[in-house]
């Protein structure tokens, strides 16, 4: 992969970061209410994903879900403004934090009753079998999401249909307050859509490259007609399970590992970023190369450095101007209410 | 002796009470255990009572709701916490066609004490899908009892009554009321379970209503006592059954009939009261029946519209207004 699509990732990362650590503060300030639900930690499963998709596949998510909106392209603006209840929110106002909406990006909601992405996602994929469409569908659950029926009863018919669904399990170890082991007795996701004979498989989801790598090679699969994929995607999510909820019942020292070794973040930071050679390595290229390369590399780590802290600057200034722009923007009315609620009504008069 | 709680651990100390009385009554539902519960409700149960019986489940409605159905057929007592009622129509399955079905489908072999308890209602700002009212569905399903307490007491004596009789029960629980707080007093003997109660003793009309809407409609109603209005204050407890007797008692008194739910309106639960008060007290009214209830749309996200989707005191108080004001002569209403 080349760095320009290493950096754009790196950047939907921090994006990622730096608005939903802007919504939380928006909501202690009472701008934001209702259940709001942040994906800090997972941050590189959205992006790993979303960044192998094409435009033309429709994405299903669940009430975590502005980050997966962002990266698809839906503009911050529109997201900030419908966590905050107004009418260029992508759904109006109607919908809040839970239920981000977009047609024109095919980006089919945020689904709030837990396991109902896949029958969502399964309906989208028989559409596209039916008309014999290239696209593909990719279905976000939880971890928790996998003892809901609708999970079995959905990745059957994919299987049995051969549907092009990529589901995507983003596995933070948590069903709220139940740990994985407390609520499921095969911990391990993918295993179990052997039931269903989908190929699957486990990959860290800290790592936005292996999760791109991974995603890549499923779609492909996927477009060549065999049928459904899943990918379990290990992760975890550093805040609470929704602003309500402190988060208490997890380990310290859980929470701590997670951040401080494997926050995805940085580990993206690290990828993007050119390795140095360290000093024996220098030495060992001889004097002549060495200085050469030391300088290029010198050179090339600065303006790195520097250009990431351009990025950030540019991403808190994309985030201000969004909170901006939400707060700007008026309230929906009753009549916009009656329209949404109406909108599929046409000319037709009701008696 | 009566002592000031909140709703939820009157709740809580219903289950507790009920749980030390009998080895058969077990509880569970989404974090119910080691969490405490989403509102507290089960909160310290896990530690005293143990995993057994207080039992944190996966997100699996449908099968844990007939895990209670199956566990009640073998002579448990189960106390279902569905996390929210939004949740409880993947549970359908098991309280319609199972729970009120076994007990006459068998000719009557089977008790049922199942109980299911759900928090329900708007609350603030949680959107469509986790903001509605659907108790009309439960109380259109014959073989089911429907209750909502309103108040601690009430709370504290209806799920204790619910968990000893042999009928599936659904306990509707009003979010917003977890939290509120009122006397309860464990020694006070419990009337009937679904016996409405007279909430306010008034002259003029009778404002019929359950769960949160009747503290917005005894406010109300004092509010238009300082205009000389003297509303009754019926609060249901039961949705099915009703007891029509207090109802209608009080709207043979009072003449005028205002229903208020929070529910939309059409095919709601002020429905039924309202057409089985009119079947019972034509003679008596006069004037229609009439219902005060919300908006005939999914619950907006936005705080204004949210607000302006259910009744409020104030339109409670205009509800009134317009139910005793005095006709043109020769109009009808
Ligand atoms: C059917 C249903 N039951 C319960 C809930 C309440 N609830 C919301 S999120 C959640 C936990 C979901 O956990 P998981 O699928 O792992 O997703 P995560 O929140 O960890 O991303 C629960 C129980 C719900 N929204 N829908
Ligand atoms: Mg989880």
């Amino acid at each position: 992969m080349d760095r320009t699509a290493k950096i754009a990732m790196l950047r939907d990362m921090l994006l990622a970061r730096a608005f939903e650590e802007r919504a939380a503060r928006e909501y202690t300030r009472g701008n934001i209410a209702g259940f709001l639900h942040l994906y800090p930690g997972e941050e590189a499963v959205a992006v790993g994903v979303l960044h192998a998709a094409e435009p033309a596949d429709y994405i299903v998510s669940t009430y975590r879900e502005h980050v997966h909106a962002m990266v698809r392209g839906v503009p911050p603006r529109a997201v900030m403004a419908e966590l905050f209840g107004r009418i260029d929110g992508c759904s109006k106002g109607m919908g809040g934090s839970m239920h981000l909406f977009d047609r024109e990006r095919r980006f089919m909601g945020g689904y709030a009753i837990v396991g109902e992405t896949y029958p969502v996602a399964v309906g989208i994929a028989y559409t596209i079998a039916m008309r014999e469409l290239p696209e593909a569908v990719i279905c976000f659950f939880g971890d928790g999401a996998v003892n809901q029926g609708t999970f079995h009863e959905s990745l059957n018919m994919a299987a049995l249909w051969r549907l092009p669904v990529l589901f995507v399990c983003e596995n933070n170890h948590y069903q709220i307050g139940t740990e994985i082991h407390r609520h499921s007795a095969v911990a391990e996701v993918y295993k179990r859509a052997c039931a269903h004979r989908i190929p699957a498989e486990r990959v860290n989801g800290m790592d936005v490259l292996a999760v791109h790598e991974a995603t890549r090679n499923a779609l492909a699969r996927i477009r060549e007609g065999t049928g459904p994929q899943l990918l379990e995607f290990e992760t975890y999510r550093f805040r609470g399970h929704s602003m309500a909820d402190p988060g208490t019942y997890r380990p310290r020292v859980e929470v701590q590992a997670y951040e401080k070794e494997e926050d995805p973040v940085t580990v993206a930071i690290g990828e993007t970023l050119p390795t140095y050679p360290t000093a024996e390595q220098i030495a060992a290229a001889g004097t002549d190369s060495i200085a050469r390369m030391a300088t290029h590399m010198n050179e090339g780590g600065l303006l790195e450095a520097a250009a990431l802290e351009k990025l950030q600057a540019e991403i808190d200034e994309i985030v201000e101007d969004a909170v901006q722009f939400a707060s700007r923007s008026p309230e929906p009315t009753l009549e916009d209410a009656r329209a949404a609620l109406d909108c599929n009504r046409g000319m037709e008069v009701l008696i | 002796m009566a002592n000031e709680v909140l709703y939820w651990q009157a709740l809580n100390q219903a289950l507790d009470a009920e749980m030390a009385a009998d080895d058969s009554v077990f509880v569970l539902g989404e974090d119910v255990g080691l969490y405490g519960g989403s509102y507290r409700v089960t909160e310290g149960l896990y530690v005293k009572y143990g995993e057994w019986r207080v039992r944190d489940t996966p997100i699996s409605e449908g099968s844990f709701t007939g895990l209670g159905v199956g566990a009640a057929l073998a002579g448990m007592r189960p106390v279902v916490e569905i996390m929210t009622i939004n949740f409880s129509l993947l549970a359908l399955d098991a309280i319609v066609n199972m729970a009120a079905k076994i007990p006459f489908m068998s000719g009557g072999q089977f008790p049922m004490p199942l109980v299911v308890r759900m928090p329900g209602g708007v609350a603030k700002q949680l959107a469509a899908q986790h903001s509605q009212r659907l108790e009309q569905m439960y109380m259109n399903v014959p073989g089911l009892r429907v209750a909502v307490p309103a108040t601690p007491q009430d709370a504290w004596w209806q799920l204790r009554q619910a968990i000893r009789t042999d009928e599936p029960i659904v306990l509707l629980e009003h979010e917003l009321l977890y939290f509120s707080k009122g006397m309860l007093d464990t020694d006070a003997e419990a009337p009937p379970m679904h016996r409405a109660a007279v909430r306010r003793e008034g002259q003029d009309l009778t404002i019929v209503t359950y769960s949160r809407m009747v503290d917005l409609s005894l406010r109300a109603a004092d509010r238009l006592a300082a205009d000389g209005i003297s509303a009754e204050v019926v609060d249901l407890r039961s949705l099915r059954p009703i007891d029509w007797d207090t109802c209608a008692r009080s709207v043979e008194k009072t003449h005028y009939l205002l229903v208020v739910e929070e529910d939309s309106r059409f095919a709601g639960a002020g429905a039924e009261v309202a057409a089985t008060l009119a079947e019972r007290c034509f003679f008596s009214l006069d004037a229609p029946p009439a219902r005060h209830g919300g908006l005939e749309m999914p619950t907006p996200y936005n705080a204004t519209l949210e607000a302006a989707s259910i009744p409020t005191v104030t339109s409670i108080e205009q509800a009134v207004r317009k139910l005793l004001e005095p006709l043109p002569q020769g109009e009808q209403r």
